[in-house]
């Protein structure tokens, strides 16, 4: 287990990373999702031991290894570029960590093919990385690491070089080839698609400080607070500020909508109410649906499904519904939206009640 | 504006190439309307870029030629071609002001001052930088950066085409969507020629009116998203769009009956396939509706992506993937049933049409 | 990029600390102390206190070698820096002529400082070298020997030849680290030749052209093995720069107190000059 006790980074006076507890499971995936500069790559310096935290320790099945320099830590890590030795083939760059370890020929030869099978590396176990595409000069990276047998595998934003489809592979992969091992994986990700693709557990970070840790699904289900919601969504939230009173939420001039069950726990006065865009629909899906009148700016078709950008009251909102919607721009619509699904945030952007 | 004809155009890289393979791009002819929004969708090596550098006049064609609104453009200079480009990473003049950014393209054009500043303010205001005209540009967010290469090309209001290459890879999923709908209204509201190259078919499907998917330097389709998404003509089409992409199974044709090992489908025609054909049955995940009828499957795997499920399931001893809404509850011994509107009858990887 | 944290770090460090002491730290303490002292041999040293710094800045001849200094460095930065620029900017970028042209321009950077000097020596000569007597032979009145003004031209020719494929090096290494796009948006936007030059090839040359600058700067400065081989510091003292004119005091005459001195006020002046130029050059970084 891999536990951060309230460590911090200070670069310059200023908090880089804010003081930190977090408790990593040995055998789990864990994503660190978050936008640029948010902190992830500094989070997982000061896992992997490249940086000594400012204050704060890190300890691994229990023994402090704050000062421990990474390579006694037996960590593996992932870049975003593909890091490989140029002048090594394939079969060469994935041996390398256990040539360092002094193991012996036969266990290299068969770890390494093992690893090679298993990321389909196979057939360019004798070519240099340079005659390789992007995503198999990324899985020779990735078998590398895999063959290391760390204890803590490290990957920031490993697939974001590659093809969307290649990406859409290997997502699918990873945690299938690394569950086996029973290393603690963190993989850090800018993408809350990719987050919610891979699974485990998430931890989302903005400004340097972890605003929630637990099972993915449970983080993008219930956000604990605002910041949380906005940094797992994708397409972003939608929000309108309601002020409750008894049964229902104001949200114009006369215009109102009931209280559904699960947020009737909210205490009367201001809220920030918030859902998904796929919440919002041309037709009511359920009874639990309320009706409202927007201003449309544009579509976008996918093939399947249309992303329909409006002004809701003088706010951005965005509708993702099924079909193919081409609407003109700067028409009234009618919407509606299913209730059942809403988030409430109190004015200090906390979750009172989340979503059923 | 300008209509662009692609005049059976191939390119090769090398010298005298031997055979198709030796070709980039191996036969492009087509002709795009005058304010078209086109993507050129593909994954890497598929030849989209070349295509894209010989239509910016980077790279002259081995074969054929490239006319503006019929006039041949094949020899001229990217300069004389009047075009307007973005790239992957913002290229901004570091040294300049925001303003002077934009008004670079009209100064080097001898363009008088007083017009200089009317347009630039006024593309200032269009992409939402008014309030940093005097930032220095090498201060500004990536994506601001991004929308001054935009600005700049958009200031010269009499382009041709405005080039787009790949120019959301560096930006935060958050602000994607607010650039891409921008750009989309950008093309709504001027009416330019939009050539936009992309391995992500989110943003090829959301941008263009016309996709052309391209793999191995062949056009393999034309279309919209909803073409694209339907009847994909290949199956790589319908591999690379959507997410999960199209599920190919191997199929026998025995009339109006399409067999899948021991299931069978009626089809309301018979398609012509010649014998010896590799027959293969396309439908898409979402178009497979799980239940208490139909076909029995034995599901593997569920995958909670947050707005709907991805199921994984064996039917007939193939693998398929079914998306599922997030509600979704399963029966104790699902089914499915196929969208009969929605099945794809592929004979050696092209799709076979009622018509043929 | 932060650094990593190790404790053994200090261990590796140790021998590049000591080689420091050794080298720089010690015998510029030996340099004040005898600044501060006089002798006559025999290892009688007598303190002098502030005098030789007194005589030093108040001696013409001190000023006089810090004038030719400052006007030598000037013209090599004013001819080196753009030369090496032009130079960069024309060599190819790919193909076979970048290897050639990078060998021939690693060429004279191989050449040791006194070689170079004996080169230009008998090359300029009027009698046997080349140069000097082609020279003659089309009726051009050429001797370094006699003339001042020639004298300084070989020196200055001597160095931008020896010295200007440095800041071609560092500049042609800034120049083809800038993305093909940059020159391809600038076409796109129309830009000239020159608008090129200036808002995309400086601004991404700039650290390396800082870097040029500060080297060829403190270098010049400094010289002293060329002047000393061609002209040994004349005709007159027209060649005579402050390295040569202390050499002259410390070695020729054996004036070691005056001489500490005289090298205390040469290094704080390049100290003082190299952190004018870092500091100019670097503040354009920090506006806005």
């Amino acid at each position: 287990m891999l536990e951060m006790r309230n460590v911090a980074k200070m670069v310059g006076g200023e908090y880089h990373i804010h003081p930190t507890n977090l408790a990593l499971d040995r055998g789990t995936l864990n994503v660190l999702l978050g936008p640029t500069l948010s902190g992830k790559t500094s989070l997982m310096r000061l896992m992997a031991g490249l940086d000594r935290p400012t204050s704060g320790s890190v300890y691994f099945d229990g023994a402090d290894v704050t000062g421990v320099a990474v390579q006694k830590r037996n960590v593996a890590m992932v870049y975003q570029q593909f890091i490989n030795y140029p002048a090594l083939t394939v079969y060469e760059n994935i041996a390398s960590p256990m040539r360092i370890a002094g193991k012996d020929a036969a266990t290299i030869d068969r770890e390494v093919r093992r690893a090679a099978e298993l990321l389909r590396l196979t057939p360019y176990l004798d070519r240099t990385p340079l005659n390789l595409s992007g995503g198999q000069q990324q899985r020779t990276a990735l078998a590398r690491a895999l063959v290391k047998n760390a204890s803590l595998v490290l990957m920031d934003e490993p697939l974001a070089n590659l093809d969307y489809k290649l990406r859409e592979e290997l997502r699918e992969e990873l945690p299938k080839i690394f569950a086996q091992s029973g290393a603690i994986f963190v993989y850090a990700t800018t993408e809350p698609s990719e987050a919610l693709l891979l699974g485990g557990n998430t931890a989302t970070l903005s400004e340097g400080r972890i605003t929630q840790f637990g099972p993915t699904i449970e983080v993008y289900r219930r956000p604990a607070d605002l910041v949380t919601a906005k940094t797992f969504a994708d397409p972003p939230l939608n929000f309108i500020n309601v002020v409750k009173s008894g049964g229902s939420f104001r949200y114009q001039e006369a215009d109102s909508l009931a209280v559904p069950p699960h947020l009737s726990g909210v205490p009367d006065g201001p809220v920030t109410i918030a859902f998904h865009p796929h919440h919002l629909g041309l037709t009511a899906q359920t009874g639990n649906a309320a009706k409202l009148k927007a201003q449309t700016q544009i579509s976008e078709i996918t093939g399947s499904e249309s992303f329909v950008h409006m002004h809701y009251d003088g706010v951005r909102w965005v509708m993702l519904a099924p079909g193919i919607h081409e609407i003109d721009p700067d028409t009234e619509i009618e919407l509606f939206l299913d209730t059942r699904h809403l988030m409430a945030f109190g004015t200090d952007g906390r979750a009172i009640a989340a979503a059923a | 504006m300008a209509r662009i004809t692609l005049d059976h155009i191939r390119h090769a890289y090398g010298p005298n190439p031997k055979s198709d393979a030796a070709y980039a791009l191996r036969e492009v002819d087509h002709e795009w309307a005058d304010g078209g929004a086109y993507a050129l969708l593909g994954p890497s090596g598929c030849g989209k870029t070349t295509l894209l550098n010989i239509i910016s006049g980077l790279l002259q064609p081995s074969h054929g030629r490239i006319l503006f609104d019929g006039n041949d453009v094949t020899n001229l200079s990217t300069q004389e071609r009047n075009i307007a480009q973005v790239f992957q990473f913002p290229v901004i003049y570091d040294t300049m002001t925001v303003y002077d950014n934009l008004a670079f393209p009209l100064r080097n054009r001898g363009i008088a001052e007083p017009d200089v500043d009317r347009r630039v303010r006024e593309m200032l205001e269009i992409i939402d930088l008014s309030d940093w005209s005097n930032r220095k540009a090498q201060r500004l967010t990536a994506d601001q950066k991004q929308k001054i290469s935009l600005g700049r090309g958009l200031v010269r209001n009499d382009v041709n085409a405005i080039l787009f290459d790949e120019p959301l890879t560096v930006i935060d999923p958050h602000m994607k969507w607010v650039l891409r709908s921008q750009l989309k209204r950008f093309h709504k509201q001027f009416g330019f020629t939009m050539v936009y190259v992309t391995h992500d078919q989110t943003e090829a499907l959301t941008f263009a009116d016309k996709v052309v998917v391209m793999y191995d330097g062949q056009i393999v389709q034309i279309g919209t998203p909803a073409e694209l998404f339907e009847r994909p003509s290949h199956t790589f089409v319908g591999y690379f769009i959507g997410s999960p992409g199209m599920n190919v199974m191997p199929a026998e044709v025995h009339g109006s009956t399409i067999t899948l090992g021991s299931e069978a489908i009626a089809l309301d025609h018979a398609p012509k396939i010649a014998a010896g054909d590799k027959v293969e049955l396309g439908i898409r995940p979402e178009f497979i509706r799980i239940g208490r009828e139909g076909m029995p499957v034995t599901v593997t795997r569920v995958e909670d992506i947050g707005r709907r499920k991805i199921v994984r399931a064996n039917l007939a001893g193939q693998p398929i993937a079914i998306v599922a809404s997030e509600d979704i509850e399963f029966p104790t011994e699902p089914r499915v049933t196929f969208d009969p509107g929605a099945l794809n009858i592929y004979a050696n990887s092209w799709r076979v049409g009622r018509e043929a | 990029m932060e650094k990593t944290w190790n404790n053994k770090a200090w261990f590796l460090v140790l021998p590049v600390l000591l080689l420091v002491a050794f080298s720089a730290a010690i015998p510029l303490m030996t340099v004040v102390n005898y600044s501060v002292q006089d002798t006559f041999g025999n290892n009688a040293f007598f303190w002098a206190g502030t005098d030789w710094f007194d005589d030093i800045l108040h001696s013409a001849r001190f000023w006089e070698a810090l004038q030719r200094n400052l006007l030598f460095s000037f013209i090599i930065l004013a001819l080196e820096i753009p030369l090496g620029i032009f130079i960069a900017l024309n060599m190819p970028k790919k193909g076979i002529g970048v290897p050639v042209c990078l060998v021939l321009m690693a060429l004279p950077l191989l050449i040791p400082w006194n070689v170079v000097g004996t080169i230009w020596q008998v090359f300029g000569r009027v009698d046997i070298g080349l140069l000097g007597h082609t020279l003659a032979a089309l009726g051009i009145d050429y001797n370094y020997v006699r003339d001042p003004l020639d004298a300084w031209i070989t020196v200055v020719v001597m160095d931008v030849w020896h010295w200007t494929s440095l800041v071609v090096l560092l500049c042609y290494a800034g120049l083809v680290s800038i993305p093909d796009a940059y020159y391809q948006a600038a076409k796109i936007d129309g830009a000239s030749r020159w608008s090129v030059f200036r808002y995309i090839q400086l601004p991404k040359m700039k650290r390396v052209l800082l870097i040029a600058v500060l080297l060829r700067f403190m270098d010049s400065f400094m010289i002293y093995t060329e002047p000393f081989v061609v002209t040994g510091g004349g005709p007159g003292n027209s060649t005579t720069f402050l390295s040569i004119d202390l050499v002259k005091t410390a070695v020729g005459q054996f004036d070691l107190g005056p001489a500490a001195a005289m090298s205390i006020v040469y290094f704080l002046i390049i100290l003082l000059l190299s952190w004018i130029f870092y500091t100019v050059m670097t503040s354009s970084d920090a506006d806005n």
